[in-house]
């Protein structure tokens, strides 16, 4: 996902792998943000997740003499579909409903590592309050944080999907932001996730 | 409410079985959308049980905001004290062997059962 801005402000936090070695398997979906209310559009999120799960699990520990280990497979293909329906419901949450940039997911597969990319459009009022949380994230401990969450008094929303990322799969995290030079308003927001299997 | 049944996921509470059975896919958007859920579960601890079993074996999808709802479950019985609390799960649904553990660290004397 690259833009063709001249202000180069991009900003990284976490584990962010900028230029992705290219891998054997990978999937790309791109869609609009979306014209219809934020509950129907909520189902895709299931659709795409699972879709996504399934086409991969095809590749997964795919040695062509020996038999897959299908617990494992199983494994994978479920940490998959909770991961890539973790980020796809942050966009529909945090991303901009309105903008012309569209939200995109991608999963690249290695034989030991699955790389997630997850892309949409941010609000500018939204960056600085996005980037303090992320800071805590990276620079706390995972476990305390998710308890920490849990007793704090209810929010509408848990605030436990990358801490869970974290905590539960063992994956590493990233984030970068960057200028839509056509919308000033707006910046896009990739988060990179990085599962080891 | 001692039962909610829908298209992708059914929760019930039989209290002579002491049991609150999860099955399907859960993943609503906050908790707005889980509210009939938890209100289920205040329901259940209102009751004053000496034990409760929490039966998620068929419950073969949770979102971060489930797995939230279910934690602050389980933050209240150990607040009421004095009941009994068993999760019961399977590694056939592998969401569980990653995220049930949790529980326990949330409540010590919790028992997890995962086959």
């Amino acid at each position: 996902m690259e833009t063709n801005s001249l202000t180069t402000k991009d900003n990284i936090f976490g584990s962010f792998v900028q230029n992705l070695p290219p891998s054997q398997e990978y999937l790309i979906l791109s869609f609009s943000p979306g014209s219809i209310p934020l509950r129907q559009r909520w189902r895709n999120n299931c659709l795409s997740a699972d879709f996504l799960a399934d086409y991969l699990s095809t590749f997964f520990l795919g040695n062509d003499d020996q038999q897959p280990d299908s617990q494992k497979q199983a494994e994978v293909k479920s940490a998959v579909s909770y991961i890539a329906n973790e980020l796809l419901e942050n966009a529909m949450k945090y991303g901009l409903e309105k903008s012309p940039f569209p939200i995109s997911i991608q999963i690249h597969l290695n034989p030991e590592l699955i790389i997630f990319q997850q892309t949409n459009s941010i609000h500018f009022e939204q960056v600085q309050k996005f980037q303090t949380h992320i800071k805590k994230l990276i620079n706390g401990d995972p476990e305390e944080l998710y308890i920490l969450q849990l007793e704090k008094s209810d929010g509408e929303q848990s605030g436990l999907g990358f801490l869970t990322m974290l905590n539960d799969y063992g994956a590493e995290l990233g984030w970068k932001f960057e200028d839509l030079p056509q919308e000033s308003s707006e910046m896009a927001v990739t988060t990179m996730v990085q599962l080891s299997i | 409410m001692m039962e909610i049944k829908t298209e992708n996921y059914n929760v019930v509470y039989d209290r002579a079985s002491q049991s609150i059975v999860f099955d399907g896919s859960l993943r609503l958007n906050g908790s707005e959308e889980y509210s009939s859920i938890s209100e289920l579960l205040d329901h259940v601890l209102k009751d004053e049980p000496e034990k409760i079993i929490l039966n998620l074996k068929k419950l073969a999808f949770l979102n971060s905001s489930g797995i939230s709802i279910l934690s602050k479950f389980v933050i209240n019985v150990r607040k009421q004290k004095n009941i009994q609390m068993v999760v019961l799960g399977t590694t056939k649904n592998p969401w569980q062997g990653k995220s049930l553990k949790n529980l326990q660290r949330l409540m010590p004397y919790l028992k997890l059962e995962l086959d």
